[in-house]
């Protein structure tokens, strides 16, 4: 249980086109996109705050977590094919993956630009 | 060099960070006289009504961010006056702050009723009232129906809430998009449980009125300084007011050839182009309007601008179709309902500028995206 008013976090590693990695407590309930622009990952730029109608908030999915994240909904699936970098079998809009339990350890590569 | 932005929404955040993005290195003091953090306004009426979402989850940047990006923020601080001639801009407070640059994204405020109490929907104190006043009502009635005030009435019905609706047009969003469009949302709205009343001015008794009846930009800053202002801060191509270090974006700035619009699209591309010629390039206003609403379970996206269209063609059937505006033939706009591939093929086609048939547009069978991936 979490301590009263206490917000439980699990741990999400963003790494950087450079090859940077910060590991990052984020408040489960959040997107894996809010965990980022509340800390200082500047790679995500989410200008539509989380709609998927923007697109810049691209990230690549390490393999082994995909299986752990919702199915992809259709308006992810078609923004996805208009991101700056390339879409890859892994690429997956991170405001579109609200953070679990179970998603503790999740890490997410930043493409090397988003607008 | 230093830029003032005035307008700390969604345009004056982007171009501040956009100043940064394209290299600008010089101060950027980013004023605005709400008490928060620059936050956006879109999840005010969709998931912070229906409860999915907190107040605080609209802030668009921790604090840390601006002073990592040494972008000044002067919060809760309202422009007063612009003095041109030298160069800066005086506080309600008395201090001024001098620019090279100015970019006004002061944006819109709500149009009023004159003879009736109700709640508005524009900020963040707005929502929270609003929020609250909800919770508590059995019923609402709704005075507007455009984007607004049909989210809202989404809210009160997904809250379990009495809702109606009464729009003096004889359709829903009539002033933006088809009659087929505003016919689905109407037969959305009343499948929910909405009370429609079309074509009506009588409001009917509620715990609560709400009314989104239209805002009015925030010009009085531009008109008082001699820059010509008409429903919208007047700028040409580069979003430049007739003053060259005076750039306007957003919900307060008319494009000379586009108008003025309402979208994060537009306050976020405008900041960006306003950024660049700023930062010493020159760059048009050129970017693909687009634009959302969810309803209940349907999302409407919008792309291009429809006015004036003189042909409209339907893609696929409801409740999943995209309609495609043409005018003398030529493609205008897009709207789609639950058709996210078709919106997001719709911004490439409109950007792309490619021709496009009616009959290859009314064909499903037809691959729209043979025409721009060539
Ligand atoms: C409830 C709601 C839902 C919306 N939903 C959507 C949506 O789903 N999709 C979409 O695309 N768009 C939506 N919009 C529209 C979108 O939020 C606006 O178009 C956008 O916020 C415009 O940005 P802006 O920077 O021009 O203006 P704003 O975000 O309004 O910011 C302007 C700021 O300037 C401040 N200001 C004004 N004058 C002064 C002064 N003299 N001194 C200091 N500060 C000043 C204002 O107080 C305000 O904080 C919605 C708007 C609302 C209200
Ligand atoms: S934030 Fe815009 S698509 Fe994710």
């Amino acid at each position: 249980m979490p301590l009263f008013g206490k917000k439980e976090t699990v741990t999400i590693n963003y790494i950087s086109h450079a090859g940077v990695k910060k590991p990052i407590a984020v408040t489960v309930g959040n997107s894996v996109m809010e965990g980022a622009i509340r800390n200082g990952i500047d790679e995500i730029v989410a200008e539509c705050g989380g709609a998927a109608q923007c697109g810049t908030c691209h990230v690549y999915v390490e393999e082994q977590w995909l299986p752990k994240l919702p199915p992809m909904q259709d308006d992810e699936n078609a923004m996805l094919d208009t991101t700056l970098c390339p879409r890859r079998p892994n690429s997956r809009l991170s405001c579109q993956i609200p953070v679990t339990k179970e998603l503790d350890g999740l890490t997410v590569h930043t493409p090397e630009a988003q607008v | 060099m230093s830029v003032v932005i005035v307008g700390a929404g969604q345009g004056g955040f982007q171009a501040a960070w956009s100043l940064r993005m394209e290299g600008y290195d010089g101060s950027i003091t980013l004023i605005g006289d709400e008490p928060y953090l620059p936050y956006q306004r879109p999840p005010l009426s969709k998931g912070f009504l229906l409860g999915k979402q907190e107040l605080e989850s609209v802030t668009l940047r921790p604090e840390k961010f601006y002073s990592d990006q040494r972008i000044e923020l002067r919060m809760g601080e309202c422009v007063a006056s612009i003095d041109r001639a030298a160069r800066k801009v005086v506080l309600a407070s008395g201090s001024s702050v001098p620019y090279d640059s100015l970019i006004l994204a002061t944006g819109a405020r709500v149009r009023r009723l004159a003879d009736r109490e109700a709640l508005y929907l524009r900020g963040r104190d707005d929502a929270a009232q609003l929020k609250d006043r909800l919770d508590r009502a059995e019923s609402v009635a709704v005075i507007g129906g455009g984007f607004i005030g049909l989210e809202v009435a989404a809210a009160a019905r997904m809250l379990g809430k009495e809702a109606a609706v009464v729009e003096i047009q004889p359709r829903l969003m009539q002033r933006v998009v088809a009659p087929v469009v505003s016919d689905f949302f109407r037969e959305l709205h009343e499948t929910h449980g909405v009370r429609l009343m079309l074509g009506s001015g009588d409001v009917p008794r509620a715990d609560l009125t709400v009314a989104g009846v239209g805002v009015i930009p925030n010009v009085e800053l531009a008109l008082e300084a001699g820059l010509t202002a008409d429903n919208g801060i007047v700028v040409d191509e580069h979003l430049r007011t007739a003053d060259q270090n005076i750039f306007a974006i957003g919900d307060c700035s008319k494009h000379a050839q586009r108008g003025r619009l309402e979208s994060v699209q537009n306050a976020v591309d405008q900041a960006k182009c306003a950024a660049a010629n700023i930062a010493g390039k020159t760059q048009v206003y050129a970017a693909v309007p687009w634009f959302w609403t969810d309803q209940f379970d349907a999302k409407l996206q919008m792309a291009g601008l429809s006015g004036g269209a003189d042909r409209v063609v339907l893609r696929g059937s409801p409740p999943k179709f995209s309609v495609f505006y043409f005018r003398g033939g030529k493609l205008i706009a897009i709207d789609s309902i639950s058709r996210p591939a078709d919106h997001m093929m719709a911004r490439k086609l409109l950007a792309a500028g490619v021709e496009v048939s009616a009959e290859q547009a009314a064909d499903e069978n037809f691959a729209l995206a043979s025409l721009v991936n060539r």
